[in-house]
C-alpha cells in the first residue's frame, strides 16, 4: 500500500505574524515546527503500516513550503516515514487553500498516485480545515474528515472512527481514499535520533512547478488563489463570557440572536 | 511539653482576631485538615484558622504563645511525611488563603509572594513574563510556603538546584508573634548566620513564613527532552555518571521503568509516546538558543547510543513535551491509584551510587515478598521508592514494609546518602533521621529549635522533636 501524508511546517509559537498588506504568513526569523495536528497525521500512517505488517507499505511525507520546510519532512522521517518530498518553488508562494490543494494534487499525480492520502484536520497557522477535503475533491477520492482513530486497515478498505459534533461515527471506506485526522486520541511517537543519524541516506525529492503536469503558473501561488484577504489582525482578547446551557440547536439559536443583535450578521 | 487544651475563651480570642468565618471548629473542620497526601499521621486540630495578613498570623501566634497552644502551619497538604498534621491538636494555621503575588521586581529579578501561592501559579506568571523560577517538583498544586518548608527539589535540580537556592529573603513570624525579615532582595549576604537558610527546610517548626522573595532567572528560550529506552535498568542507570561527567549540564535526568509508565498511562487514560522498553532515562536540556541546546543533546545522544541505549527519542516542541512531562508528573498519583496502600522512601545518595542503590531495591522485592516501585531523579541521586500494600493484610503489610524500609535506609546510609532528598522528615521519618545523623547532630538541631521556639509550640512532634523509637 502506498500512503501519502500531507504535512506542513508552521510557526513555532502560537503568536502568528502576518503581512497585513498581502495577508500572507511571515515565516522569516521565527522558529518553525511541524504542525501539531500533523503529529497525528504521521502517527496515523505509521499505525496503519503496523496494522498491515507483512505487506509492503510505504509512507511518503509530502509538504509544500520554502526550503526550510524540509525540517518538517525530516521530523516525519525521524518518526518513521520512508520518503520525503518537498514541493518548493517561488511560484507556489502565497497559496490559499484552493491553490494549496491543487498543487498538492499535482504533486501526488507526479508521484504516481497513492492508495491512501492522510492530512491533518487543520494547521495551527491558517486554521481553515479545508485543504484535506478539497484535496480529496481534486484527486476524485472519497474522504472522511475528523478521523479520531483507525479501527482496522485492509488491502481494499479502512474502518475509521470520526467525531461529529454530537456523535462518534464509524465508517468503512474503500481505498483509494483520503482521511483528515483530528488530534488527541493517540500519543504520537517521538522522532528517533537513530533515524536522524541516517538522514543523509534518506530518500528526498524536491518538486518544482516545472515538474508538474499542469505548468500554468496562474494556477499556483498568489495568482492561483481566489481568496482575497482584505485584512488579517489578531482578535481582541477579552475575558467576558456568557454561559449558555442547552442543546446544540438552542445554542446556535442563542448565538445567532446575539450576533444579530450586535448587527454582526 | 504540656500544651493547654483550647477552651471557649481561646476560640473567642481567635474570632476577635480573624472574624467568625475564618475560625473553624468541630464539624466545620474537614477531614482533609487531619492528614496529608501520604503520611501515617492522622489527627484533627482543635481549630482551623485562615489568616489573610502577617499581622493576623502574628496575633494568632501571640495568643498561642501566651496560652501554650500548639500551632501547625499548613499549605495545600500535599506533603508526604505528615509534616502538616497537627499531631498535638491545637491550632491548624491554613496559610493557603494568603495567596497573593505581591511584586515582580524585574530590576532585581525577584518575585515576592505570599506563602499560599501555588507552584503552578508561579510557573504561569513567570513564564508569561519571560522568567523562570527553576525548582520544579512534580506536585504543581503545592504552595510555595510548603515548598519552602520542605526545601522542595524537583526535576530541574541537576542543573539549577533546589528551593533554598532560590529564596532570597523571607518574612517570618516567630513563635511569640514577632515579625522578622530574614535576608532580602540582595544577591550576596555574609551578614552573620543565615537564619533564612535555616528556616527554609525547617518544616514549620521554627517560624511561620508569611512572605517569600524568590530569585528568578531569564526563561531559557529552547528546551529539548530526550527519552532514552534501555534493555536493562543497570545499563540505563550505569550511564548517568558518564552523562554528568560529559559537562553538558542537563536540566533533568530522570529514570523510569515500564510498570510505572503503564500505571501513569492507566491513571491519565493517555498513552506514553513509547513504552516498549523495560526502562528509560528522561533527560532535558535548556539554553538560550537552538544551536547550544542541539549541541548538548546530540553529544549525550551519541553517548547513550554508544553505551547500550536502544534509541534516543527527541522531544522538542511544546506539544510533545507536555505529553511526556505530564505523565512524569503523575507517577506518584498513578502508583497510589494502582494499589491499596503505599509507603515511601525519599533517600538521596551520591550520584555515582544510584545504580548500586536501585539494584539493591530490585533485590528487596523477592527478599521481603512485597511489590516495590521506584522512579526518580537519577541525575541528583534522589530516588523515590514506593512499597506497595496490594492485597496484604494490615499485619503482614506492617511487617514486610518495615523490614523493606529498614533495609532501604540501611543501604542508603552505607552509601553515605541522606534520609530525605526533598520530601522532608515531618512526622514519619524522625527515627530514620536520628539513626542516620547521630545524637550530636540531633542535639544541635534541637538546640536550634529551642532558640527559635523555647516553648515548642510551633509544629510540635516533628523533624527531631517527636516521640519515636
Amino acid at each position: 500500500m502506498k500512503i501519502c501524508v500531507c504535512i506542513k511546517q508552521v510557526p513555532g509559537s502560537s503568536k502568528v505574524d502576518i503581512d497585513e498588506r498581502t495577508g500572507v504568513l511571515k515565516r522569516s526569523g521565527a522558529e518553525a515546527k511541524l504542525n501539531p495536528y500533523d503529529l497525528y497525521t504521521v502517527e496515523t500512517a505509521l499505525r496503519i503500516k503496523e496494522m498491515l505488517k507483512g505487506t509492503t507499505v510505504t509512507v511518503t511525507a509530502l509538504s509544500m513550503g520554502p526550503p526550510q520546510a524540509k525540517e518538517a519532512l525530516e521530523e516525519a522521517y525521524m518518526m518513521g516515514a520512508d520518503v520525503m518530498v518537498l514541493m518548493s518553488d517561488r511560484r507556489f508562494a502565497g497559496s490559499d487553500c484552493l491553490a494549496t490543494s491543487y498543487a498538492l494534487s499535482q504533486g501526488i499525480e507526479y508521484l504516481g498516485g497513492f492508495d491512501l492520502v492522510i492530512t491533518g484536520k487543520q494547521t495551527t497557522d491558517g486554521d481553515t480545515a479545508q485543504v484535506g477535503p478539497e484535496l480529496a475533491e481534486m484527486l476524485g477520492m472519497p474522504s472522511v474528515a475528523n478521523v479520531a482513530k483507525v479501527l482496522s486497515a485492509g488491502k481494499d478498505s479502512l474502518t475509521v472512527e470520526y467525531d461529529m459534533p454530537e456523535s462518534v461515527n464509524v465508517a468503512k471506506i474503500a481505498l483509494p481514499c483520503l482521511i483528515s485526522v483530528d488530534k488527541g486520541r493517540y500519543s504520537p511517537r517521538l522522532p528517533s535520533y537513530r533515524r536522524k543519524r541516517d538522514m543523509a541516506d534518506a530518500p528526498f525529492l524536491t518538486l518544482t512547478a516545472d515538474m508538474l503536469h499542469d505548468k500554468d503558473a496562474s494556477h499556483y501561488g498568489l495568482d492561483g488563489s481566489p481568496t482575497q484577504v482584505e485584512r488579517i489582525f489578531p482578535p481582541e482578547a477579552s475575558n467576558d463570557r456568557t454561559l449558555f446551557k442547552g442543546s446544540a440547536e438552542e445554542a446556535a439559536d442563542f448565538i445567532y440572536k446575539g450576533l444579530s443583535a450586535e448587527k454582526l450578521v | 511539653m504540656a500544651y493547654n487544651r483550647m477552651d471557649s475563651n481561646d476560640i473567642d480570642a481567635l474570632v476577635g482576631i480573624l472574624g467568625r468565618d475564618r475560625v473553624k471548629t468541630g464539624s466545620l473542620i474537614h477531614d482533609d485538615f487531619c492528614h496529608d497526601e501520604l503520611g501515617g499521621a492522622h489527627r484533627a486540630p482543635e481549630v482551623v484558622v485562615e489568616p489573610l495578613t502577617t499581622e493576623e498570623v502574628s496575633k494568632v501566634m501571640k495568643h498561642a504563645w501566651k496560652r501554650d497552644i500548639p500551632v501547625t502551619p499548613r499549605g495545600q497538604g500535599t506533603g508526604l511525611v505528615g509534616g502538616c498534621v497537627p499531631v498535638h491538636g491545637g491550632i491548624l494555621m491554613d496559610m493557603s488563603h494568603m495567596n497573593k503575588v505581591l511584586e515582580l521586581d524585574e530590576e532585581n529579578l525577584v518575585l515576592t509572594v505570599e506563602p499560599g501561592v501555588l507552584l503552578m501559579e508561579i510557573a504561569d506568571l513567570t513564564t508569561s513574563r519571560g522568567y523562570m523560577y527553576p525548582p520544579d517538583p512534580g506536585e504543581k498544586s503545592a504552595t510555595i510556603g510548603g515548598n519552602i518548608s520542605t526545601n522542595a527539589g524537583g526535576m530541574r535540580a541537576v542543573k539549577y538546584g533546589v528551593t533554598r537556592d532560590y529564596v532570597r529573603g523571607l518574612e517570618v513570624v516567630l513563635a511569640d508573634g514577632t515579625v522578622l525579615e530574614l535576608g532580602g532582595k540582595v544577591v550576596k549576604n555574609s551578614s552573620g548566620y543565615s537564619l533564612k537558610d535555616i528556616v527554609v527546610g525547617s518544616e514549620g517548626t521554627l517560624a511561620v513564613v508569611t512572605k517569600a522573595m524568590l530569585k528568578l532567572i531569564p526563561l531559557p528560550k529552547k528546551v529539548v527532552s530526550l527519552l532514552v529506552p534501555f534493555e536493562s535498568l543497570k545499563t540505563a542507570i550505569g550511564l548517568v555518571p558518564s552523562i554528568i561527567k560529559s559537562k553538558t549540564t542537563p536540566t533533568a535526568v530522570e529514570f523510569m521503568e515500564r510498570p510505572v509508565i503503564k500505571a501513569a498511562e492507566d491513571y491519565l487514560g493517555k498513552e506514553f509516546p513509547d513504552s516498549s522498553a523495560p526502562c528509560y532515562l528522561l533527560l532535558s536540556f535548556d539554553g538560550a538558543g537552538k544551536s547550544e541546546v542541539d549541541g548538548a543533546y546530540q553529544e549525550v545522544a551519541e553517548l547513550c547510543l554508544e553505551n547500550g541505549a536502544l534509541d534516543v527519542f527527541i522531544s522538542s516542541t511544546e506539544e510533545r513535551q507536555e505529553i511526556i512531562w505530564k505523565a512524569r508528573g503523575a507517577f506518584l498519583e498513578a502508583i497510589k491509584a494502582s494499589t491499596s496502600g503505599i509507603d515511601e522512601c525519599d533517600v538521596v545518595v551520591p550520584r555515582d551510587k544510584v545504580a548500586d542503590f536501585i539494584c539493591h531495591i530490585h533485590g528487596l522485592e523477592g527478599k521481603h515478598g512485597i511489590r516495590i516501585q521506584s522512579f526518580g531523579h537519577a541525575g541528583d541521586g534522589n530516588l523515590h521508592v514506593y512499597v506497595l500494600k496490594d492485597k496484604l493484610s494490615e499485619e503482614e503489610w506492617a511487617k514486610r514494609k518495615n523490614a523493606a524500609m529498614a533495609d532501604l535506609y540501611e543501604k542508603a546510609k552505607e552509601l553515605r546518602g541522606q534520609v530525605s532528598g526533598e520530601h522532608g522528615i515531618g512526622y514519619d521519618k524522625q527515627a530514620q533521621l536520628c539513626e542516620s545523623i547521630g545524637d550530636r547532630t540531633v542535639g544541635l538541631m534541637r538546640g536550634i529549635k529551642a532558640v527559635f521556639d523555647p516553648k515548642g509550640i510551633l509544629n510540635p512532634g516533628k523533624v527531631v522533636c517527636g516521640k519515636f523509637e
